[in-house]
């Protein structure tokens, strides 16, 4: 439903997307992923028909952004960053608003005002000035625009952003009950939102693709994919150490002593080698006195950290 | 229904939802009324008409149009409206007119809101109300020109001071472009037709044509085109910065 080909966005002499492709499907919800001006705004901004690219092409249902703009952005509903709004309106005047602007006339509007409040949850606050409303229903309000025509595609560009953790879940709750029928696209710092929410995540960097795949797929990258942490009293930590490096499977075993004086054993595995089973079974035999055993499926943020740069450097980059 | 019709209901009820509108419509008021009687004597001339009203319309115009154009486009640039607007459905220029025609129509609200002193002059005397309602609709007419200029000009910044300042200079070299002031500097130099070319350009010849009571489809023509021109750089702007 959304296809990007070799897209790229130049400001002067920065490239801000440097050759980005990129398909996404009816029923994938896709993690935008990446450090602060890695080019994830201005990809959805070109998406949208916001911005203009300085070269390759976007398809959105068929229609190419650039050249037939009003038919891609009536499949859009489209969140910007920050979730701007008319402040000195009402919820209820700038949905009504959007709608009429959509092109939905007289009982139509208020049907799908009403719809879209109903699944936002705004009816609280219908007739606040959206400037007097919180962080949190000001986010909702333009989710509730991005909804309002049942777009067959969303962009969202950090929903959940500064929203507490009830209002992150029912904005993920209402994310994936649309997830069936749409091709989704949601940036996020949040790496827990892309474990929550996400079919698939891509993570760029310096304007480039520079991780795809599942968010499985990627935990899979990730140094503690499969790794077996146990805590014990600090006796014991030595020879469950030993123990632990002459499994095999082990590659190798991080020791680090807690604030609350239990040492925390880290085995990680060779690749491919599944730790869990083995690691529990030593334990129970050795009658070591474990207070937690778990495994991980991994750390996306360590992957993330591997795949991209620092701000600073980048910055350093540039000005050379 | 036109696309433009959502957008132009949005942006007059703006007006109306802040202060901005009662201020400004006080204060145009209050100075018509200062200007009109104080400076120009409107009693103590003891004609009935409103030539000396009509007659400080350009100047008033040259800074309160300004202070309602300049938030036009710059103000969605800062709260990041801009974004949310032109990725509606919308084409850029329906956008653009809806936003000009609420401002020319809030205008016109405050023009429209001089009528006492309409009535004023015809329960003092006999004026021609012929030449008055001409000069309404020049003064209205004139009012669209510096708006569409000022819009414009808020297009091409984020930063509401600047759009108002660059505005009223602007404006003011549209004004008096047929005085000496201006046509001195082309004079000696550039040839007649370019100086007549100027000289035309003057809000002041073509609102002076039209409040002498005649409507002259030249003078309307030139206002309308006018207003057509920087609508039209007004929409190459906006969408200049889109390709960034």
């Amino acid at each position: 439903m959304i296809e990007i080909e070799r897209l790229t966005k130049s400001f002067g002499p920065i490239a801000a997307v440097a050759g980005i492709d990129l398909k996404v499907e009816k029923g994938e919800v896709l993690g935008f992923l990446g450090p602060n001006g890695a080019g994830k705004s201005t990809t959805m901004k070109m998406i949208t028909g916001f911005l203009a690219p300085t070269s390759g092409r976007v398809r959105v249902c068929g229609h190419d952004v650039e050249n037939e703009t009003l038919e891609a952005q009536r499949m859009i509903g489209y969140l910007p960053e920050g979730a701007p709004a008319y402040g000195d309106m009402t919820p209820r005047q700038f949905l009504g608003f959007i709608a009429e602007v959509r092109g939905y006339k007289g009982a139509d509007v208020k049907s799908r005002v009403d719809a879209a409040v109903a699944k936002t949850e705004l009816d609280a606050v219908l007739d606040q000035p959206i400037d007097t409303l919180s962080k949190g229903f000001k986010r909702r309000v333009g989710l509730a625009q991005a909804i309002l025509h049942d777009p067959a595609v969303l962009i969202m560009d950090e929903p959940t952003d500064g929203l507490d953790p009830n209002q992150k879940h029912s904005v993920r709750k209402l994310l994936s009950a649309m997830a069936k029928e749409k091709a989704i696209i949601v940036s996020t710092h949040l790496l827990e939102e892309v474990e929550a929410i996400c079919t698939r995540a891509v993570i760029i960097d310096r304007g480039r693709i520079v991780a795809d795949g599942t968010p499985g797929q990627l935990l899979a990258r990730s140094r503690h994919h499969n790794a077996v942490t146990l805590l014990l009293p600090p006796a014991q930590a030595e020879i469950a150490r030993a123990k632990l490096k002459s499994l095999t499977g082990v590659a190798t075993v991080e020791q680090t002593v807690r604030a609350d004086g239990l040492a925390e054993l880290t085995a990680f595995p060779k690749a491919g080698a599944l730790l869990i089973e083995l690691v529990s079974a030593l334990a129970v035999a050795e009658k070591w006195d474990v207070k937690e055993l778990y495994a991980e499926a991994g750390r996306l943020d360590e992957v993330f950290r591997a795949v991209t740069t620092h701000d600073a450097a980048r910055a350093r980059e540039n000005r050379a | 229904m036109s696309p433009i019709w959502p957008i132009f209901k949005r942006e007059f009820a703006a007006y109306f939802a802040t202060p901005l509108a009662y201020v400004f419509i006080v204060i145009f008021l209050f100075a018509m009324g200062a200007f009109t009687f104080y400076i120009g004597h409107f009693y103590e001339n003891g004609v009935a008409d409103l030539s000396v009203f009509f007659g400080f319309h350009p100047w008033l115009y040259l800074f309160l149009v300004p202070a309602i154009s300049m938030r036009l486009w710059a103000e969605e640039r800062r709260t990041g409206t801009m974004e949310l607007l032109l990725t509606l459905p919308v084409p850029l220029w329906a956008t653009v007119a809806g936003k000009f025609l609420a401002a020319w129509a809030f205008t016109g609200v405050a023009l429209a809101l001089t009528f006492p002193i309409w009535i004023t002059v015809n329960f003092l005397g006999n004026p021609d109300n012929g030449v008055i309602l001409a000069s309404y609709v020049g003064s209205l007419l004139m009012a669209g020109g510096y708006l569409a200029i000022g819009a414009c000009i808020s297009a091409s910044t984020g930063n509401q001071v600047i759009a108002f300042v660059v505005s009223v200079v602007v404006c003011f070299l549209f004004t008096i472009s047929g005085a000496p002031l201006v046509l001195d500097v082309f004079r000696g130099w550039a040839p007649l037709a370019f100086v007549n070319a100027v000289s035309s350009f003057s809000f002041l010849t073509h609102f002076t044509a039209i409040s002498a009571g005649v409507i002259d489809l030249r003078d309307v023509i030139f206002f309308f085109s006018l207003i057509g021109l920087f609508l039209a750089a007004n929409v190459v702007i906006i969408d200049l910065k889109k390709t960034g």
